[in-house]
């Protein structure tokens, strides 16, 4: 009778623990870090520097949700995660944020239990091959050896791309960015095949980066962004807002250089002052947030702007889709209001 | 009262109760343990399901052995990635028999050279862990060998490059047919020769060279068939068209590499095995055997392999089975085997990774209890029969 007890108390204490959810922010507030899931290596987007700090443009993401809501950017513990185990690493709790070059697709927003908060990088998959093939277009590509990432939507593309043009070729899928280069170099492939922005950052960690190219052809949209677990809207709502404030920080020439100098003035601009803390944001304590959030983020991290072309302009990527609205780009935030 | 400890005391009744509480505390752990998985799962608002195996797969798959295009599902792909696995461990369990085999029988050997030879190959290899192994046949292959343009050409038919190999690829044409039937003739008739002849020496001890009539015949049977016929096979020879070699049979580097690494690795313990079950028999019987006067190849097929085979079997049924799991290590180089598809680019895709998890350990639980099965089987026809 006792064992049955026993047992049935158990039963209730693991059904209980299992569907109880506590606030995300309470959590990382309580351990003092943020957990993010980031890149296992990719030059400009995650990656090690000379020092051993993980740095990069999804890094840096990492560094703003920190700052937002811990105050300090630097209360990160990184998770490295290939393509394939960063959704399970999500999903078990190993973060609160994936911030890894992750594709926005229905079936992982929907059918995984995710929410994608928004578009940090608008990408597309391209094709970089050696000069020395002679290749100018990847429609000549009929019977390559394509190197892939596996674990990403570039099978589904590569598939489709080469099925729809009546091209033959030969897959030979790899775990990650690093080792499909070694393959890439030593001439397993004749082809390396990633979103467009992954092409750039691992052609210029190359010894003689001009002896390759991205081929013309970009097969597929990429829509790159943060993405948190499903059920906890308030941190969705704080994620997707600190994106949101990087990118207001650049409409609004805000820069780590004058934050706190507009911070303390008034502004003409009420827009700079509801996101400063100058002015009551209406909503702003159902986040959570302390009125200098923005103000921390834009000062230790940098606007959006700030941010790229630290990171990806060493890399010879332009801002092209990424240039805000106003300047012929796809970034159109709603108002801060 | 005195009923219960004289159930405690009773050695017999003591163990069944015994047993009763471990089924017990076993049976609640594992229940725990589903109902974790499943309150969990609701907290994530995930199910479980299959239905994700119908729905097609999106992915090519570099190397199948049936027809397999992106549009079909992903259980076919799974079968597909399985198809692989058991090549690759086909192809390796056969070379590690073979040189495991070899290099007992070496070590064996009063040859000081050949016998030391056999001993650090034995130490180096398993002592290196599999995927490492892995790793540098891979690497080795890739590095070493051309590029296609540039392939190490035998013969103008064969190409070695670091594609993989490129060998020539028989195909049939009307009129083989008869040679199939020849063939299968030559088999019966061996058959039915080698139970005459064994009957014939159990009667009046004449024996014949039955092993060497059964091959000529088996042999030049189907040749004869296949000139009668107008020789009906021609040869697709590999050729280099845009990137690489069209046509003819093609080994990829990363079958190549797995089977040489499962193989050459495999074979380090199977050698140890060997030579265990070589020695395990009394050397009396050796001198038995010399006394009577048979030859040395004689005293080793016909008394010493027989007996050391029942020692040597069920430590080989495990390198096999090991030979088969270790070939999971296949996604360390992009090989496709069932790890590869169905637990790799499948799981990511579908986001199933429990169900596919699942799936795959299955497989991989019937596959080993498979070979298990039919080496047992095999152990019973070879083991000493009780008197």
């Amino acid at each position: 009778m006792k064992t049955k007890m026993l047992l049935a108390g158990v039963t209730a204490g693991v059904m209980f623990a299992g569907s109880v959810l506590a606030s995300t922010l309470d959590d990382v507030r309580a351990r003092g870090k943020l957990n993010c899931i980031i890149n296992t290596g990719l030059a400009g987007f995650a990656a090690p520097d000379d020092k051993g700090n993980w740095t990069g443009f999804d890094v840096d993401f990492c560094r703003a949700v920190a700052a937002a809501t811990l105050g300090d950017a630097n209360k990160v513990n990184y998770t490295t995660a290939t393509g394939k185990t960063r959704f399970t690493k999500l999903a078990a709790g190993e973060g609160e944020l994936l911030s890894r070059n992750t594709t926005w697709t229905f079936s992982r927003d929907v059918d995984l239990s995710q929410t994608f908060i928004g578009v940090n990088y608008y990408d597309g998959q391209g094709f970089m091959v050696p000069k020395a093939l002679g290749v100018k277009s990847a429609k000549g590509l009929d019977g390559a050896s394509v190197c892939i990432q596996t674990g990403t939507t570039t099978e589904l593309n590569l598939a489709e791309f080469f099925a729809g043009n009546n091209i033959k070729y030969n897959p030979v899928p790899i775990e990650t960015n690093a080792e499909a280069q070694e393959l890439y170099k030593a001439g397993r492939c004749d082809v390396y095949t990633t979103d467009a922005s992954g092409l750039y950052a691992t052609m210029m960690s190359f010894d003689n980066p001009s002896d390759h190219m991205v081929l013309p052809e970009i097969v597929s949209k990429e829509p790159l962004g943060p993405v948190v677990r499903h059920g906890d809207d308030q941190w969705a709502d704080i994620v997707a807002w600190v994106l949101r404030a990087m990118m207001a920080g650049e409409e609004k020439g805000i820069t780590s250089k004058n934050v706190k100098e507009l911070a303390a003035k008034d502004n003409k601009d009420k827009e700079i002052n509801r996101l400063l803390g100058k002015d009551p944001l209406q909503g702003l304590s159902k986040l959570g947030l302390s009125a200098d959030w923005a103000v921390n983020v834009i000062s230790q991290v940098g606007n959006y702007q700030e941010s790229f072309e630290k990171h990806l302009f060493p890399l010879t990527i332009k801002r092209g889709m990424n240039a805000l609205y106003r300047d012929g780009g796809l970034h159109y935030i709603p108002p801060i209001k | 009262m005195t009923f219960f400890s004289n159930i405690w005391r009773n050695e017999k009744s003591r163990e069944i109760i015994v047993q009763i509480i471990v089924l017990f505390f076993l049976g609640w752990f594992i229940s725990w343990l589903v109902m974790n998985v499943n309150a969990n799962f609701e907290a994530l608002g995930k199910d479980i399901s299959f239905e994700f195996l119908f729905i097609p797969a999106g992915y090519d798959i570099n190397q199948y052995l049936i027809d397999y295009n992106n549009r079909d599902s992903h259980l076919r792909a799974g079968i597909v990635g399985l198809l692989n696995t058991g090549l690759v461990a086909f192809f390796g369990i056969i070379l590690a028999t073979v040189l495991g085999i070899a290099l007992g029988i070496i070590r064996l050997s009063k040859n000081w050279l050949a016998s030391k030879i056999a001993y650090w190959y034995v130490e180096f290899t398993r002592n290196v862990p599999i995927l490492l192994h892995i790793l540098l046949w891979h690497g080795i292959i890739i590095n070493t060998l051309p590029h296609p343009r540039k392939a190490i050409s035998l013969g103008e038919v064969t190409f070695l490059s670091n594609r993989g190999f490129y060998i020539p690829k028989p195909l049939t044409e009307t009129g083989i047919e008869l040679v199939y039937l020849f063939f299968v003739i030559a088999i019966i008739f061996s058959i039915l020769f080698a139970k005459y002849c064994k009957r014939k020496q159990d009667l009046t001890g004449i024996q014949y060279p039955v092993y060497w009539i059964n091959v000529s015949v088996i042999c030049f049977l189907p040749l004869i068939a296949f000139f009668i016929s107008g020789m009906p096979v021609s040869l697709e020879i590999p050729a280099l068209k845009g990137f690489n070699f069209r046509g003819g049979m093609h080994m990829s580097p990363e079958l190549a590499a797995l089977t040489f690494a499962l193989g050459i690795y495999t074979a380090a313990f199977i050698a140890e095995i060997v030579r265990a079950g070589i020695l395990a028999i009394d050397k009396g019987q050796r001198e038995a055997a010399e006394s009577i006067g048979l030859k040395p190849s004689k005293v080793m097929n016909l008394v010493i392999l027989p007996q050391a085979r029942r020692v040597i079997i069920p430590p080989l049924t495990s390198q096999y089975l090991n030979l088969t799991k270790n070939s999971s290590l296949a996604i360390a180089i992009g090989y496709m085997d069932l790890v590869a598809t169905l637990g790799g680019i499948s799981l990511n895709q579908t986001g199933r990774e429990m169900e596919t998890m699942l799936i795959v350990m299955l497989i991989y639980l019937s596959v080993s209890l498979s070979i298990s099965a039919l080496m047992n089987w095999y152990n019973s026809k070879v083991k000493l029969v009780g008197r």
